[in-house]
């Protein structure tokens, strides 16, 4: 089915309203992404000023997912969406929450790279932070990318990516232990880079819910909770049957 | 993640505890956060209603319907099920009513009409020439529009059907009385007032009224052409909340053009177009997956 646009209403000011919220969305998601950049680059290079910028900036993120979300209650309020129009009001909705998630997680991040700051910079971690951190990022890009394009090939891939980085997150953690036995005495700081990695880790979490909601927008199947294959097998029936 | 843990845990000499429970801490609050066997499987959804386990009331088969050279219905082939609330919907001139009409045959009156094809009734076809079209009404009941109380007293209106069939009795007929009004969530407000003429009632009640006469005279099912566009929306939620109790007992289709109001009361929803039949489905799906283009637009609000 074409949900390629959210026009051709009767109503112009329902097109632009569902306009609206796309685009906001679409606000959030780019500060939401700016958020973990920053917080990924404040860890890694040590950088005070920026961190803190960051944990100032997720008031921001709050504020637009409160104000997005009174808009998309009006709607349904208003207009009593249907079909592909009552998906995406409720698409936005969920995704808001987890780039309010997003947001907060980068805060943490930044939260960790301020105490770095002070005690001084751990002594392992950064390979690991800066290539789950890279994966993460482009996750959550593509995600959103796919949300405004409708894209559910990309979609499915930021799915499949998600498998990836945990596993990666697990060898990070194996690896950050053998560090803190070998020398008790850095464990505070390695820990700083632990929590990092794991709110990495959530934010490709969050990025992987969003890209399920992308499925659940353009083909109208829920696909939270299934492995890649099932969601696969799910989508591919679908596929047979539309034809 | 299991495996994972059972590999650390080798690897952890057992003199550093501390730093192996902090591990483990991480691991399992990692671990909680992700996604287990346990948890549903994506198919396991509640299933929503389906064609396949309903007792079908009425089939309609290919059905073609003239008003004299044109066609207004083609090829409409749908099974309405029995006890459920089956709504038609559409735009103006869509058939939505021209096809309600050909369940009580009250396509006869119009002269120019022609029918090919069959609608059975429980299997019958109810255009055979041995339908007693009186007895066929009697089964298939239909409240219009507009409310159209005669001029006698609501106890009257409703007692008509059966005076008809040459009832007496008075017992009888208070009885049947009060239970169609009971039936038809009417009684409260009428019954010190039986003998009062039906047209001192409000539209809504009026409406309520004329389905407590439909219901009276013991139909199976109850077609019902947009009963509650001419009422304000607090008696329209009570034609609607009727309608979900009146199913229990009774097949129901209903013609409307309020879309929202097919989406609350009813169970299957069609929807046509230009004489076609488009799409036929569970309410819910219709509603919020529909698989034809042209039924998203209409039910979205789009250009056709």
């Amino acid at each position: 089915m074409d949900i390629t646009s959210h026009t051709h209403h009767i109503s112009q000011q329902y097109n632009i309203e569902l306009d609206d919220i796309k685009t906001h969305l679409a606000e959030m998601g780019g500060m939401a992404e700016r958020q973990v950049n920053d917080a990924i680059t404040a860890m890694i290079e040590v950088d005070l000023e920026k961190a803190e910028q960051v944990v100032h900036g997720d008031r921001k993120v709050n504020s637009m997912e409160v104000s997005i979300d009174e808009e998309c209650v009006r709607i349904l309020a208003k207009r009593q969406p249907a079909a592909g129009d009552l998906r995406l009001v409720i698409a936005v909705t969920k995704a808001i929450t987890d780039l309010e998630r997003i947001g907060d997680e980068a805060s943490k991040i930044a939260r960790q790279a301020i105490a770095l700051s002070r005690d001084g910079a751990a002594p392992r971690g950064y390979v690991e932070m800066r290539h789950i951190g890279n994966h993460v990022s482009r996750m959550l890009h593509e995600a959103l990318d796919a949300f405004a394009r409708l894209d559910l090939d990309v979609a499915l891939k930021v799915v499949q990516t998600d498998r990836t980085v945990d596993m990666e997150y697990s060898t990070a953690m194996r690896e950050m232990i053998t560090y803190m036995i070998e020398d008790p005495r850095s464990i505070t700081r390695v820990l700083n880079i632990m929590w990092s990695l794991r709110a990495l880790e959530r934010i490709g979490d969050h990025a992987r819910n969003i890209a399920q909601y992308v499925v659940y927008l353009v083909m109208g199947e829920d696909v939270r909770h299934g492995s890649i294959e099932e969601i696969e097998e799910q989508l591919g029936q679908d596929q047979e049957d539309g034809e | 993640m299991l495996e994972t843990t059972d590999v650390a845990e080798t690897n952890a000499p057992t003199e550093t505890a501390d730093s192996a429970a902090q591990y483990r801490a991480v691991v399992e609050s990692h671990d909680n956060s992700a996604r287990s066997d346990a948890e549903p499987h994506p198919h396991d959804r509640t299933e929503s209603m389906s064609m396949e386990n309903e007792t079908i009331k009425l089939e309609v088969e290919n059905l073609n319907l003239y008003y004299g050279e044109k066609r207004a219905l083609n090829n409409i082939s749908l099974d309405i099920p029995e006890k459920k609330v089956t709504a038609f919907i559409g735009p103006s001139g869509c058939g939505k009513s021209t096809l309600l009409r050909c369940f009580n045959r009250m396509n006869d009156l119009v002269d120019s009409c022609r029918i090919e094809g069959k609608i059975l009734l429980d299997g019958d076809d109810i255009y055979r020439k041995s339908v007693d079209v009186a007895e066929l009404r009697r089964q298939i009941g239909m409240v219009f529009q507009k409310p159209n109380p005669f001029p006698k007293s609501i106890y009257e209106n409703v007692a008509y059907g059966l005076r008809l069939q040459g009832v007496k009795s008075k017992r009888t007929l208070d009885t049947v009385v009060e239970n169609s009004l009971r039936g038809a969530a009417l009684w409260d407000e009428v019954k010190d007032r039986l003998h009062d003429n039906a047209f001192g009632l409000s539209g809504g009640q009026q409406q309520r009224l004329v389905i407590a006469r439909a219901i009276a005279i013991e139909p199976e099912v109850i077609l019902l052409d947009e009963p509650a566009s001419a009422l304000d929306p607090i008696s329209t939620l009570k034609i609607e909340e009727l309608i979900y109790e009146l199913k229990d007992k009774y097949t129901i289709v209903i013609v409307t053009h309020n879309m929202q109001q097919a989406a609350r009361v009813s169970d299957y929803t069609a929807f046509m177009y230009m004489g076609d039949l488009i799409e036929f489905g569970d309410t819910d799906t219709l509603f919020t997956n529909p698989t034809e283009k042209q039924t998203e637009d209409y039910i979205t609000g789009r250009y056709g």
